[in-house]
């Protein structure tokens, strides 16, 4: 397949929102993936279930603001552009 | 032909000057007296005594070029402004990567670049490989065979986009397009593995010492593989493409297989607890494993559509 620098972008944009919308009390919560959950052990180990946690909590808290701005941008240029 | 350059090469693009082109209409006004007189008072003393006063621009040997005042007021100002965009483009690069970190990946030699291409196509007999270190800090690429380096993949990289323009000017199907669009997906099919690796490395825990520039050089060594096979179908046709292949991919999958055996896996922490020290070793093996048996699937998808 053909890929170019901008289906890369689109692709990440794409994932990144995936990550976002997913909610913190009304679904991780849920399935047993919510942030209170995640305090395990000390130790050395924190698995790879806590990992992804934190990886999820973390790109939603950083990623929220500038998200908005990417998609707006990404939303008008797609009205102009096709 | 324009090539991608993608920030690899900085010092190659700061080494080039840009040449001032100064617009003649921001010098018309106040060209009429002053500055000519002052240039000129530059230029007599030069030429007739032959000592430089003014500094850069007394050259008794260039006639032409400072015979007129304007010109040499132009470069003046063009220079100064290229000292400005270069200092505020050094400080909007450094806040994003080191440049230190990155002059480590270009220390390289003839002597190295050679005995490290020997080593990607045949490691079979290289002893030791561990990465040397003097004083808790990595050698460079110069005094240590193992350490990674980003000039070869750079060149190979290049040397790829090249090879493949010309296999498919030789069928008959080159256009430029095709030559960008070659080198966006070798690109982005590289972007993709190093975040992957960097994904995975992070989710198990795993406390190497491989920053991304390491990931990257280790990926970037595949290159090499597929300039090989490409040369090797160019030449001897589809058997010479897959016997070259398997001997690449071959050589390839052991040389990545041992240099991140050595990094990924000897760096479990003396004191791990038997429980967790089970789990940790298999997933890390599980790691290097997938890294090494990706090349070369990578390697056949992004030749094969060149050597029909």
């Amino acid at each position: 397949m053909a890929f170019t620098l901008y289906s890369l972008i689109q692709a990440a944009i794409l994932c990144v929102n995936a990550v976002a919308v997913l909610h913190e009390e009304r679904f991780l919560s849920k399935i047993g993936w919510g942030v209170d959950q995640s305090v395990g052990g000390f130790g050395d180990e924190p698995g790879v279930k806590v990992q992804v946690m934190t990886l999820i909590r973390s790109v939603r808290t950083v990623m929220r603001v500038p998200l908005i701005a990417v998609n707006s941008v990404c939303i008008v240029l797609l009205l102009l552009f096709g | 032909m324009d090539l991608p350059h993608h920030g690899y090469r900085p010092t190659k693009t700061r080494a080039r000057a840009p040449p001032p082109s100064a617009d003649p209409l921001l010098f018309d006004d106040t060209s009429s007296s002053q500055p000519a007189m002052n240039s000129q008072g530059y230029y007599t003393p030069g030429y007739s005594m032959a000592a430089p006063i003014g500094g850069p621009q007394v050259d008794p040997a260039g006639n032409n070029l400072f015979a007129d005042p304007m010109a040499n007021a132009a470069m003046m100002y063009g220079s100064t402004l290229a000292n400005q965009g270069k200092d505020m483009v050094n400080k909007e690069i450094s806040r994003f990567m080191s440049m230190n970190k990155l002059k480590y990946f270009f220390a390289v030699d003839t002597r190295y670049v050679v005995k490290k291409l020997m080593l990607l196509m045949f490691p079979y007999t290289h002893q030791d490989w561990e990465v040397r270190y003097h004083r808790d800090t990595p050698m460079t690429p110069r005094h240590d065979v193992n350490a990674p380096d980003l000039y070869i993949p750079t060149m190979a990289f290049i040397t790829y986009i090249l090879l493949a323009g010309m296999a498919l000017g030789i069928q008959q199907r080159f256009s430029p397009e095709v030559l960008g669009l070659c080198a966006s997906t070798a690109l982005v099919w590289i972007i993709i593995e190093v975040l992957v690796m960097l994904l995975s490395l992070y989710l198990l825990t795993v406390h190497t010492d491989l920053s991304t520039f390491d990931l990257l050089a280790y990926s970037g060594y595949k290159y090499v593989a597929m300039i090989l096979t490409v040369l090797s179908g160019l030449l001897f046709g589809s058997d010479g493409y897959f016997v070259a292949l398997a001997w690449s991919s071959c050589a390839i999958m052991f040389f990545i297989a041992r240099s991140l055996k050595m990094k990924i896996l000897s760096s479990l922490s003396t004191d791990s607890m038997g429980a967790g020290a089970s789990a940790k070793p298999r997933l890390r093996l599980y790691i290097t494993v997938a890294t090494a048996a990706f090349q070369p699937f990578i390697i056949y998808w992004l030749t094969s559509h060149l050597v029909r």
